[in-house]
């Protein structure tokens, strides 16, 4: 049997090439996978499943993140309720040091091992920059965490300046498939984003990369997304869910199908074997509790635990009593995957 | 006491802080759900864009003039 299976029922297929061989579907085979009917759900999201244990093992990742500038982002990214392009209420705010310091020590009390900061910009300005050295370094003598960042597109200096002050990991997500890319974003382009996630992966700095699913592609555009986030092979991928959010653009969306969501947690881990699959945003109003579950037992292997940006999440402690009850340990400080 | 800019049994306030409308204009059913999810986001008292801070454990929300609340979303 060759790596490339020659079936017909995808999932046999998917069983052969991704769980025997470790080989990612490609883009036409995730295609077939987000095209499965609800019948096939629990075997599809049983056998993402097994990959994920044989390549990713139990554990998974915890993460906490918090906005270092809220509001006012002048891109136009139509799922975003921080764009001051549109009439969302979410106002422009910065956190203050000790209040980020305070944060990380929150995050790392539920066992969580990354703390990742975030801003809402098309990219760093020295002002911002500023607070960065500052705040990583004021986090890193006071907590036992690893410190993520994501703060737009960079140039090569930013680049070098996050590594020196040690940040271990860059979240730049491709959003979308490049086709459906221009309409969520019109600001800047899927291929500037392409070139800061590069640029990210020959510093040295892991890369988080992930999208949205549900703001309205065709399944061909998601499983495009599946597929070009494989070709990237980020360290991690943050699969969200659209949250609509009022006054946005994409505001008069309906939240995804749970069935559909699920589908989609099952065949990014079959496009993405090796890669951290995190729930990111939207999974409390896509999945609720017993889907949640289910995408943890279809692929997922990481979570964020407490409070998005401008949203909040579950209870830490209910999450941790779900993988507790998994018997899914918690990744601790530095394990690798 | 201090008014706060979030509405308490003690002092509901005039407008939603979900939606801005008025709290008594027909029913606000979707906004007591998104409540469970979201922070407030207009001042009660006002009707002011409060400018929020989400952290991973908690909220605080400012009106410029009715003051500033931190809520814990966990403990
Ligand atoms: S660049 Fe980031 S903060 Fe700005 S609108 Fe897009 S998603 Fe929102
Ligand atoms: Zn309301
Ligand atoms: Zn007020």
């Amino acid at each position: 049997m060759t790596a490339q299976a020659t079936g017909t029922d995808i999932l046999d297929v998917a069983r052969e090439q991704v769980l025997e061989h470790g080989v990612p579907l490609r883009q036409e085979q995730v295609l077939s996978v987000l095209r499965t009917d609800d019948d096939r759900l629990p075997d599809l999201l049983a056998l993402a499943h097994e990959v994920r244990m044989r390549y990713q093992g139990p554990a998974v990742e915890v993460e906490g993140i918090v906005s270092l500038k809220t509001g006012g982002c002048p891109e136009d990214c139509h799922f975003c309720s921080q764009s001051g392009q549109f009439t969302s209420p979410v106002r422009s705010v910065w956190l203050n040091i000790p209040e980020l310091v305070r944060a990380a020590q929150q995050t790392a009390a539920t066992g969580a091992s990354e703390f990742c900061i975030v801003a809402a910009v098309r990219g760093p300005d020295d002002r911002l920059m500023r607070q960065m050295r500052e705040g990583v370094a004021a986090i890193r003598a006071a907590v036992d965490i690893n410190v993520a960042a994501s703060l737009g597109m960079l140039t090569h200096d930013q680049v070098d300046a996050l590594v020196s002050m040690g940040v271990h990991r860059y979240n730049h997500n491709l959003e979308a498939g490049r086709s459906y890319f221009p309409q969520v974003v019109t600001t800047h382009t899927f291929e500037e984003r392409w070139e800061t996630c590069v640029m990210v992966k020959d510093s040295g700095m892991e890369l988080c990369c992930g999208g949205l699913v549900g703001m309205g592609e065709s399944l061909e555009q998601r499983a495009e997304l599946a597929a070009q986030l494989g070709e990237l092979e980020p360290h991690e991928v943050p699969l969200n869910f659209l949250n609509p959010r009022p006054g946005t653009p994409f505001g008069h969306l309906e939240p995804m199908e749970t069935a559909d969501a699920l589908r989609a947690i099952a065949a990014f881990r079959l496009a993405l074997p090796r890669t951290i699959l995190r729930y990111a945003g939207g999974r409390e109003l896509t999945l609720g509790d017993l889907g949640t579950r289910d995408g943890l037992l279809g692929g997922i292997n990481a979570v964020i635990v407490g409070n998005y940006l401008t949203t909040l999440g579950r209870d830490p402690r209910a999450d941790l009593a779900l993988l507790d009850e998994l018997e899914m340990p918690i990744k601790a400080l530095n394990e690798t995957f | 006491m201090a008014v706060e800019p979030v509405a308490s049994p003690s002092s509901p306030g005039t407008w939603c802080g979900q939606c801005g409308e008025a709290a008594d204009s027909g029913a606000h059913i979707r906004c007591a759900l998104r409540a469970e999810l979201e922070p407030p986001r207009w001042c009660v008292h006002c009707r002011r864009r409060m400018t929020v801070q989400v952290t991973p454990g908690a909220w605080t929300a400012t009106c410029v003039r009715h003051g500033s609340v931190e809520q814990a979303t966990w403990s």
